[in-house]
């Protein structure tokens, strides 16, 4: 909205909270410009879910500052509540209630009167594709739709400022991508959306800005593109059908992407990383020519990828160590034991014992 | 799936239809989102009345939570009339009259506790976040517990009654002497509900808070007057059952019910429940306010 432009939705100094001994938010600084989708990207248990609890007025901050369209989070509670919405990481629906019964509830809630809360809640169940389970509990609904019903409930009263937490986490592909629609049609009416996730792509897909954070604090900041540049634009992967062709392979692409080639435990598989240079070709576009060049030269690619880089390779670019944050003695248990869980879309679990203790904390 | 999620192979961009056939449409999505009309911040009786309801349609939902209230109450009625009626009072029927309105509050004291639980498992689900971001009195949320709690109360009490109609019961207060005793129990019973707000926030887990209502509740209803009159106690006992707030509530709702009620007595009740609310009340929402 051209009114707001320049105006912060969220600014945040110095932001700290404690658990006991573990700093989970350890000095964040946060700019948000209004009218945008800003991400913030992290592991489990780096501090997104406690960040983003503190600025929707949930968990008072030990420390710092912050603000939401320049109102203070602490001493300015009730209006900041007035102007943001959060969909939180589980279900922030009752899920013994039908979809209809939760959206009249919270119709309610913001001071709609009985007629007017039927109406909005079916009008968003309309639009978010679920007339035909308004009547159905909550519980009884798919991943997918859970997700949409929590986000239905944030937008009763269109809100200037929405915080999604990881709102894909879970999600099989074709649900992520209504989440992402839905996110992408808020933001065109104008609401900054606030989004933590687990994930690259959907950071890059969505975000004007994206902020890394770790262990409480943020390590690198800016928009996808920058973010990318340093750290490399993923890596192309391709499957061979004859396993003596593979050296010949590794050559030509070592010196048509110009970099090192890695060879697979798969006899038949090589895999290159991509780097984005300054006045040269899309990393992308150098690949497929590169993959052409193998056709050319008589070398039988049986498939191929291009992978985005993941949150592991952000991170190991970012601090040179990979995404196992250090933690506290008992927090460490809850962390699966090690391999990469940060590519795929099936890691919700091991947040959620950290989740709970946040909570009681 | 591999380290890299693929974008190129896979083509993750227009799946040809949603699992549950879902598609957002973006002229639909942009006519919910225009910021219409907001409606006034509701009134404080408005936002209870409106998380009372939710408490009801969780009872619609989930009628077997009124085991408690249904069950509960006549098991407890009949095991201590047959059990104690002939040793106690000579006769069951004898002791019917004077036990019934203090099991009445026995049972009903006793339900209190699910408050605390309810508010524990909302903590634990996502839901509790929501309605605390939303911008309403503050306590709103709490008394709507309160507010489906009360139904319940009221449901307890009718049960026993009737219960004790059938089994021979005969009330010398009459009807409205009746009527009164479940109201002053029901609006005893919300202010008690506070101390069980509070432990739902304070404790960790849905277990720890049914331990400390035990804990609580077993001494607050045994200790008490309602099986036996505190005559035959020894003296440290009578201290503490004559400062037992359940003693006093069970003295105002048995003289309502047999007609012969004090006005001290049903002073001393109000006390009680204005200092339940004033401290656990305060408790209930620096805590809400603070977690």
């Amino acid at each position: 909205m051209s009114e707001r432009k320049g105006e912060l939705a969220i600014e945040t100094s110095g932001l700290v909270k404690t658990f006991g001994e573990l700093r989970a938010v350890d000095g964040v600084d946060l700019a948000v410009p209004a009218g945008t989708v800003y991400g913030v990207l992290g592991p489990n248990g780096a501090g997104k879910t406690t960040t983003v609890k503190m600025l929707a007025t949930l968990l008072r901050p030990d420390g710092g500052e912050a603000r939401v369209f320049g109102h203070d989070v602490v001493r300015e509670a009730d209006t900041v509540r007035s102007r943001v919405s959060l969909t939180g990481q589980y279900a922030s629906v009752d899920e013994d209630l039908t979809g209809a019964e939760n959206l009249i509830l919270l119709a309610r809630l913001l001071g709609h009167r009985k007629a007017a809360a039927r109406e909005r809640a079916a009008a968003l169940l309309d639009a978010f594709g679920l007339t035909a389970a308004a009547d159905k509990q909550v519980k009884n609904y798919s991943g997918g739709m859970r997700r949409r019903v929590d986000i239905a409930a944030s937008i009763l009263n269109t809100p200037d400022l929405l915080f999604l937490d990881e709102p894909t986490t879970g999600l099989d592909p074709r649900s992520r991508n209504q989440v992402w629609d839905i996110v992408r049609a808020v933001v065109a009416q104008g609401t900054t959306v606030l989004l933590t996730t687990q994930y690259l792509d959907e950071a890059d897909q969505l975000a004007g800005r994206i902020a890394v954070i770790d262990t409480g604090k943020v390590i690198a900041e800016g928009t996808p593109g920058q973010l990318k540049s340093s750290i490399g634009s993923g890596s192309v992967r391709v499957r061979l059908r004859e396993a003596d062709q593979r050296e010949a392979a590794r050559r030509l692409l070592a010196e048509r992407l110009g970099t090192e080639v890695l060879l697979d435990a798969d006899p038949v598989s090589l895999s290159a990383r991509l780097l984005v240079r300054e006045g040269e070709n899309g990393p992308a576009e150098r690949a497929s020519l590169a993959l052409g060049e193998l056709a050319f030269a008589g070398i039988v690619v049986d498939d191929f990828a291009l992978g985005q880089p993941s949150l592991d390779e952000v991170f190991l670019a970012l601090t040179g160590k990979p995404t196992q944050p250090e933690r506290k003695a008992g927090e460490a248990a809850a962390e699966p034991a090690s391999g990469s869980p940060l590519g795929g879309t099936s890691t919700i679990d091991p947040q959620r014992s950290d989740e709970q203790k946040e909570s009681v904390a | 799936m591999s380290t890299a999620t693929e974008t190129t192979t896979t083509g993750a961009g227009q799946a040809p239809e949603a699992a549950d056939g879902f598609e957002p449409d973006r002229a639909t999505l942009a006519a919910v989102l225009a910021p219409g009309q907001r409606p006034p911040r509701p009134s404080a009786l408005a936002a209870s009345t409106a998380f009372g309801w939710r408490a009801m349609l969780k009872i619609k939902h989930v009628p077997e939570q009124l085991f408690d209230v249904t069950i509960f109450p006549i098991m407890m009625t009949l095991m201590f009339t047959y059990l104690f009626g002939g040793a106690l009072a000579g006769s069951t029927s004898e002791y019917l009259q004077f036990l019934l309105p203090g099991i009445m509050v026995m049972s009903v004291v006793m339900t209190t506790m699910y408050t605390g639980v309810a508010v524990n498992t909302d903590i634990a689900k996502g839901v509790f976040d929501r309605f605390r971001t939303l911008p309403v009195w503050r306590p709103s949320a709490m008394v709507g517990y309160l507010l489906g709690d009360m139904f319940r109360y009221s449901m307890a009490s009718v049960v026993i009654l009737v219960l004790g109609l059938i089994l021979g019961y005969r009330p010398d207060g009459g009807p409205v002497g009746v009527v009164l005793a479940i109201l002053l129990l029901v609006g005893f019973s919300f202010a008690f509900s506070w101390v069980w707000t509070m432990f739902g926030l304070l404790l960790r887990s849905e277990k720890s808070v049914m331990g400390v209502s035990m804990m609580v509740l077993f001494p607050a209803t045994f200790l008490s007057n309602i099986m036996v009159s505190p005559d035959t106690m020894p003296g440290w006992l009578q201290a503490f059952v004559d400062v037992n707030p359940v003693t006093r509530v069970v003295a105002a709702v048995r003289g309502l019910m047999d007609g012969n009620v004090e006005g001290s007595e049903l002073g001393w009740v109000f006390i009680a429940s204005a200092l339940l609310i004033a401290v656990f009340g305060t408790l209930t929402m620096r805590l809400y306010n603070r977690k």
